[in-house]
């Protein structure tokens, strides 16, 4: 993959290649901007139904959760919710083009033929399903800080604007990064069983709906989800928007997202090189 | 500017070249050779076709060359880069349509143009001016802003190539191009690979259509079952290896009971039975055919069928690999 001692005059290589990957980036953003009213729905919807239902009706009906901690469940939902757009954006909008490109219309093929190492085309993949998710995170915020019933308000705000972004960005990371390794190994026509099997447990699982120390009382639980990504989501989130909750120290979670950024990132070139090269 | 320089510093070596070319692959019932020991230099203008049934290693030959394949021996130069150290480097010079539609399907027709290009470092001005130059002359101006999956297969296989173009590749590479689709739109394939080829455009191509590679190609490798066979003009073709007529005769009995009246029928270089059915070689192949008929009653064979087949690369096949060849 290294580029040294070429045969023949490349003048800078490394530069031109940047160009091709910053090109393929904007194709993407081009994409996006075309269909970005589909984007808004699929972003929306859950996290806006989730936020009437138990921040809005549940109150109004009498219905609620206590939180413990003096919080109110809205409280707790709000960095889960946007942890959730974050995990589901960044595995849905790398995984199921993919999945596409590969079986029905063989696009892979031609970008695979672009001026970069194949592993730059994969990372480019990375990088648009992160800016997605981004995207997704910072839509879903003001909604669910805004929507719910009067007296339900949950009490957020940017507590340390840099672990919010870095929370934001690395889970974003993480969460494209498991897209393109789903992309690359899930089969076309098991591609309806990506939300029942994966992002439907990891979803539940996920820490969204309770912090994670509160899952003392069942042991196995809380040691079983750690190999759930979407707990670190959450937490980072906890950690910068709400820390008057529990929540997971910050090294724990911010070697977690990192490490598993670069773990799964790595993991997944190799699967997306073994599907296109022979 | 920087491409003008480089390319002419390039001009000394064959734009592809393989060494000992060949890749393996290894399954659960055995390894199997796609491609063995493959030796191929082509020249700078030159239309080369890929000759082949299906299974000898036609499309593992080209996804060595395209860097899609990695070869388990041997060695690919594009442009003298070695494929399988420099990849990037080496998709750079080349342009690729493939057998089935890879055209990016969010993007209209002139946005797969002008992105091919942008992904090979053309300016966005630049990109702007090819696209609306290639729009022109491959006829698809009026469906510039169309989605791509609104195309026809024809027109979709010429923004294909239009694609393939954007970059001017150094060698254009086609993938069974006219493999499933219709005749006129193959006759319109034609003509555009010939004006390519005018243009003084480097092409390879593979197909399993022996006309086609007849009428298109300069020169021609014959693989089968992953080796080259024969390597030459379709004329050199005929002469070295096709040279004799093929004439075929099917009997209500075994075919075999009249094997040896045909061997020693004037002209008849060699026979063989197949079944009902007898297959002589012939040059020149006058009369032979008639003698054949008669030789038949003779031994008491009643002839059900009888045809002759002029030297063709159908007959270089067949005279090379023993089977007929099917497409």
């Amino acid at each position: 993959m290294t580029q040294v001692a070429l045969p023949t005059a490349e003048p800078r290589p490394r530069l031109r290649q940047l160009g091709t990957f910053t090109a393929m980036l904007a194709r993407d953003l081009r994409v996006l901007r075309r269909q970005f009213g589909q984007f808004l729905l699929r972003t929306i919807m859950q996290p806006l139904l989730f936020v009437f239902v138990f921040a809005y009706v549940f109150p109004k009906i009498g219905q609620g959760f206590s939180s413990g901690h003096g919080a109110t469940f809205t409280t707790i939902l709000v960095p889960g919710l946007i942890a959730v757009s974050i995990n589901f954006q960044g595995i849905q909008s790398v995984a199921i083009p993919l999945v596409q490109e590969f079986s029905v219309s063989k696009e892979i093929e031609d970008r695979v033929l672009a001026p970069v190492p194949v592993w730059a085309v994969a990372l480019e993949k990375i990088v648009a399903g992160a800016i997605q998710a981004i995207i997704a995170a910072l839509v879903v915020f003001p909604i669910v800080d805004l929507v719910h019933a009067r007296g339900a308000a949950p009490i957020i705000h940017v507590h340390s604007w840099p672990l919010f972004v870095f929370a934001l960005v690395f889970s974003s990371f993480l969460a494209a990064s498991g897209g393109l390794l789903i992309g690359t190994l899930i089969e076309p026509r098991k591609i309806t069983l990506l939300f029942s099997v994966i992002v439907l447990p990891i979803t539940f699982l996920g820490c969204v709906y309770y912090p994670w120390a509160t899952l003392s009382p069942i042991p196995w639980l809380k040691y079983l989800v750690l190999l759930n990504p979407l707990v670190y989501m959450t937490e980072a989130l906890r950690a910068s928007l709400t820390p008057q909750l529990p929540h997971m120290p910050v090294w724990a979670f911010s070697l977690a997202l990192v490490g598993g950024s670069i773990g799964l990132g790595v993991l997944a070139l190799r699967t997306f090189y073994r599907r296109v090269v022979s | 500017m920087a491409q003008v320089a480089e390319i002419s510093e390039l001009e000394a070596g064959a734009p592809i070249r393989t060494v000992g070319l060949s890749k393996v692959y290894r399954g659960r019932s055995g390894a199997i050779k796609a491609v063995d020991a493959l030796d191929l230099e082509i020249a700078r203008g030159e239309f080369f076709g890929l000759l082949g049934p299906n299974g000898a290693g036609k499309s593992t030959t080209i996804g060595m060359l395209t860097t899609m394949v990695v070869p388990t021996a041997g060695h690919a130069y594009i442009e003298g880069i070695d494929v399988e150290r420099h990849p990037a480097a080496a998709k750079r010079r080349l342009g690729f349509v493939s057998q089935t539609n890879t055209l990016d399907r969010q993007l209209t027709v002139r946005e797969n143009l002008y992105y091919h290009g942008r992904f090979f470092g053309v300016s966005r001005s630049e990109a702007e001016r090819r696209s609306d130059d290639l729009l022109k002359r491959f006829s698809l101006s009026e469906r510039a802003d169309s989605m791509v999956f609104e195309l026809s297969g024809g027109l979709a296989q010429r923004l294909m190539i239009a694609r393939a173009l954007v970059h001017r590749p150094e060698i254009l590479f086609l993938d069974e191009p006219t493999s499933g689709i219709d005749p006129q739109t193959r006759i319109n394939l034609w003509g555009i690979l010939r004006d390519l080829h005018a243009s003084g455009q480097t092409i390879l191509l593979t197909t399993h259509y022996m006309e086609e590679a007849d009428s298109l190609c300069e020169r021609i490798a014959i693989l089968d079952q992953g080796r080259m066979l024969a390597l030459g003009s379709p004329a050199e073709l005929k002469a070295d290896y096709g040279a004799e007529t093929v004439i075929v005769v099917t009997v209500d009995g075994e075919g075999s009971r009249l094997l040896e009246e045909a061997e020693r029928l004037d002209n008849v270089l060699r026979a063989e039975a197949d079944g009902s059915a007898v297959r002589v070689f012939a040059n020149p192949p006058e009369g032979v055919l008639v003698a054949l008929i008669e030789r038949a009653h003779a031994v008491g064979l009643e002839v059900r069928d009888a045809s002759s087949q002029p030297p063709s690369l159908e007959t270089v096949f067949l005279s090379l690999t023993g089977r007929e060849y099917r497409e």
